[in-house]
């Protein structure tokens, strides 16, 4: 057993895991953050998306001990006090960018780095920045159009 | 027919209720119910198709700290009740059993249940467990099931024909088809699975002191889950309550309760614990449901300007091993509706289902769609063979809407549909003239491949099968004149809780805001059929209009009362009930409310206090509802790869709840029909070895591979007082056919053919020669 500690959307979090343990189970199941969805398991799906250090990765594939000291945030830290959508967020729900919303949660983290780093981004800046995400319900059309509102590029 | 509906909620794209949760991660799944002192489960499985189980060595399992039970098929088995679903208590079908017993029959069978203190434990455990099997040779490929030296899947039932219906041949067919002028084609599709990005799960508790079973899952269907529970585990069903939160997608998968689940509960109930499993992707894949394995040879006989006289189709479907809920029936449904929107005088067919070493059938958004394929991609072929645009094939043997009410030649009554209609409105969003020139131009100039096709059908959404149509709704309305609406339904992804919510706005006059749906819980909710078969807004959405009814009847005798007003001059109007045409004589819906429940010396004589009501709908037999797919691809004749270029959708599904859910319903259809045909295909081996486990082989279409969907609707409002009709499946049924025969109208221009999916780039370039 190993004892890590972290950020956690901005609080500090201690645990005490198995170095085998996931960092998607360490946030699910000692953070008690299960908005982080596990779609599959080996780094295919998207759904369990996180940010470490800013940088979107995949929580299936990381051990919690490699995210030891580390700054991590979820989907609950993307949104403000009181329940408030962030743009990215708001945008999902203006376009009806999802459906049941499982994968919903790494779309949204996906999509929030993806604007960090290219605020602009053209149609096929979005849909090639998507492909390693996957959703089984909406076909991609209200996600697209929900990065293209919440970039202010929607045609 | 496009006059617009609208009114102040219905029919209007109203955001969805549902979205703050789950866009914050505060939706609750089934993974997300922790529970004190609960349990994790994992499964061992077959890695063998079929054999007979020699040994199974639980010691070293059972010694794993950590590890609580090791359960098999002699611990659980002889505890278990029926596992068939509700509706189908009766039908024959394949010999269902909780844990593999004596032999497996496909891979990926569960031998062994660990129980144990983590998941991580759970499957160290399951790793642990040594299963000896021996091994035979296995019935894979469903054309070869039938064979008279093929091993037999089930052997209590001593055949591999699962299920055959067939009609005569009356003798004007026959002779039509052996001296007429006949187009025959045979078509494979190929077999793929659901795949919600949620996988199945349950968590469940048995409380030995109150015998009750409480269950929580990922489940389209909570009161089917109840009561299959409740058989399974002997405990009365009204000590059985399952819940269903948020559910990740289903699209059939979870409609009918399965194998695993079952199991679980069974587990719990005999260990008196509390019980988690959560499939994992590679169980998904392999062990859930498959679908859509079917072949079927086609014959159409045409008159000399094309019009068909005469069909026969003979479809084998493959439905595995231990199918749930569908053995047959599918395919009935595929020979009944083989003509579809055309005229037809004369039609027969067969169909059978066959047992094969495969993981099972099962239902996947529309189960019977090889109707539509089979057909849309025999109007093509035909329309090619004689020469003719299959555009206007389709225009001359299309149903008039002046020839409506229509009569298949199986029977069944087609009316207030627009197959006409949305023909030609694809068409003309598409451009299709313009296209075919384009096509031309490319074609004689660069050597590019383009091709256009369409997609043709009608759904004869709600009501054919009669456990299926009817739901109930309690409208209950509290003393502050908020209303809380409560359904059987189990809405995983369609937003139930928005479109039913703005139902009753609309029927109550008041906003949007004071209505709250709950459903997904068998404990506060009357009996449901669960959210499934495109069913929710035609059946759910009249039961709220007829409980809406009784009411505002109540409350409006109320005010009526209080006002010395007549009933008949009242209405409800953004939550005031007032006199028509004298908006200044009215009286709050909240006062009424608050006088119905605590000034009940106020009602009128003799009225019982309280204001809320009970009401159910049957739906009728049919609510045809219909749509015309048209896409354009290109295929790349060095790779065989295929692009689609544009994708046009013209639908008519009544009158619309909400046209954002509506399109979204369509573009998700739009999207697996388009990985269906191009991309997934879970493959077997010869020895029934799956070979597509993870999604690095079974591969989802990406943002990347779906181009943007165009829509157009028609209205044709079904007999029903809503005027809604079932649409949640038909994107997936029109799009297959579409697609291929896009591909195949490419191809053609190179002199190719094809006549099987998926159309891989392997598939093409085959083609290409």
């Amino acid at each position: 057993m190993r004892s890590v500690e972290m950020t956690v959307n901005g609080e500090r979090r201690r645990g005490v895991v198995e170095a085998r343990m996931t960092l998607a189970d360490f946030l699910r199941e000692q953070c008690a953050l299960t908005g982080t969805h596990l779609g599959c398991e080996h780094g295919v799906c998207g759904a369990c998306t996180v940010l470490l250090e800013g940088e979107a990765v995949r929580a299936c594939l990381m051990f919690a001990v490699q995210a030891d000291g580390g700054e991590v945030t979820t989907i609950e830290g993307l949104g403000g006090p009181d329940g408030a959508l962030s743009p990215v967020q708001d945008a999902f729900r203006a376009e009806h960018g999802l459906q049941c919303g499982f994968c919903t949660p790494g779309f949204v983290v996906s999509v929030t780095a993806l604007l960090r780093e290219n605020p602009q981004p053209s149609e096929a800046d979005i849909r090639e920045a998507l492909s390693g995400n996957l959703c089984r319900c909406t076909g991609y059309q209200g996600i697209v159009r929900a990065v293209q509102r919440a970039a202010g590029t929607a045609q | 027919m496009s006059t617009s509906t609208a009114g102040r909620f219905v029919g209007q794209s109203v955001k969805r209720r549902e979205d703050p949760r789950l866009l914050t991660g505060h939706g609750r799944y089934v993974d997300d119910v922790m529970l004190p002192g609960m349990l994790h489960c994992a499964f061992v499985r077959s890695d063998v198709a079929r054999g007979r189980i020699v040994r199974v060595d639980t010691d070293a399992a059972r010694k794993l700290d950590g590890v609580v039970a090791v359960l098999t098929a002699d611990d659980l088995n002889h505890h278990a009740g029926n596992m068939q679903p509700t509706m189908m208590m009766t039908t024959p079908g394949a010999p269902l059993r909780p844990l593999a017993d004596g032999d497996v029959r496909f891979v990926g069978e569960p031998i062994v249940l660990i129980v144990a203190e983590s998941r991580y434990i759970a499957e160290d455990g399951a790793e642990l467990v040594e299963v000896e099997i021996d091994g035979d040779r296995a019935v894979v490929d469903m054309e070869r099931a039938l064979d008279i030296d093929a091993p037999i899947v089930h052997p209590e039932l001593g055949t591999n024909l699962a299920a055959e219906m067939a009609f005569p041949v009356a003798p004007e067919l026959e002779a039509l088809l052996q001296d007429g002028n006949v187009v025959r084609r045979t078509f494979r599709q190929h077999r793929h699975t659901p795949v919600p990005m949620e996988t199945r799960g349950i968590v469940v508790a048995y409380e030995p002191a109150a015998g009750t079973v409480n269950a929580w899952m990922s489940t389209q269907n909570p009161h089917e889950a109840k009561h299959t529970i409740s058989r399974m585990l002997g405990v009365p069903s009204h000590l059985v309550r399952v819940q269903a939160h948020d559910v990740g997608g289903g699209f059939g998968q979870k409609f009918f309760t399965p194998r695993e689940e079952l199991v679980v509960a069974l587990a719990a109930r005999r260990l008196g614990r509390t019980l988690k499993w959560i499939e994992d992707r590679r169980e998904n894949l392999i062990a859930s449901n498959h679908a859509r394995a079917d072949i079927a040879d086609c014959a159409f006989a045409l008159d000399a300007d094309g019009r068909l006289l005469g069909t026969y189709i003979d479809h084998v479907e493959d439905a595995g091993s231990f199918p749930v809920g569908a053995t047959g029936g599918p395919g009935a449904l595929v020979g009944l509706l083989f003509t579809g929107p055309y005229k037809c005088p004369l039609a027969s067919l067969r169909t059978r289902a066959v047992w094969t070493n495969t993981c099972g059938r099962g239902a996947y958004r529309g189960p019977w769609m090889f109707e539509t394929v089979a057909r849309e991609q025999m109007v093509d072929a035909a329309a090619r063979e004689i020469g003719m645009d299959p555009l206007e094939w389709r225009r001359r043997n299309v149903v008039p809407t002046a020839e409506l009410p229509y009569t298949l030649p199986t029977g069944l009554p087609l009316d207030l549909v627009s197959p006409a209609e949305t023909l030609e409105q694809a068409v003309e969003i598409i451009g299709y003239e313009a296209f075919r020139a384009e096509q031309q131009r490319a074609f004689t100039e660069d050597g590019r491949l383009l091709g256009v096709g369409l997609g043709l059908y009608v759904e004869p959404s709600t009501g054919m099968m009669d456990p299926m149509g009817t739901e109930t709704a309690v409208v209950r309305v509290d003393p502050s004149g908020q209303v809380t609406v409560a359904l059987g339904t189990g809405s995983h992804g369609q937003g139930i809780e928005t479109t039913m919510a703005q139902v009753v706005a609309e029927e109550l006059g008041i906003d949007f805001d004071e209505v709250t749906v709950v459903q997904g819980d068998s404990a506060v909710t009357a009996y449901g059929r669960g959210t499934g078969g495109s069913g929710t807004a035609v059946i759910a959405g009249n039961s709220c209009r007829n409980a809406c009814a009784i009411v505002r009847a109540k409350a409006i005798g109320i005010a009526a009362h209080l006002m010395e007003a007549a009933p008949g001059d009242l209405e409800i109007v953004d939550a005031q009930i007032a006199v028509r045409g004298t908006p200044t004589r009215s009286i709050a819906w909240s006062e009424v409310a608050h006088i119905a429940h605590l000034e009940t010396a106020r009602l009128p004589e003799g009225m019982e206090a309280g204001l809320e009501a009970t009401a159910t709908f049957k739906a009728p037999p049919f609510s045809w509802s219909n749509a015309c797919h048209a896409c354009t691809v290109e295929v790349d004749r060095a790779t065989g790869v295929v692009s689609i270029l544009r994708y046009v959708v013209s639908e008519d599904c009544g009158v619309m709840i909400n046209p954002m859910i509506v399109e979204g319903q369509v573009a998700g259809g739009v999207a697996q029909g388009i990985g269906g045909t191009l991309y997934e295909h879970f493959v077997y081996d010869d020895d029934g070895n799956p070979l597509t486990t993870t999604f690095m082989d079974y591969l989802l279409p990406t943002a990347t591979e779906v181009p943007n969907i165009e829509y157009g609707h028609v209205e044709t409002p079904s007999p029903t007082p809503g005027g809604h009709k079932g649409m949640g499946e038909g994107g997936a049924i029109g799009s297959p056919p579409a697609i291929f025969n896009a591909v195949a109208d490419a191809l053609a221009l190179a002199g190719a053919s094809i006549d099987r999916t998926p159309l891989s780039p392997d598939a093409i370039l085959q083609a290409l020669g």
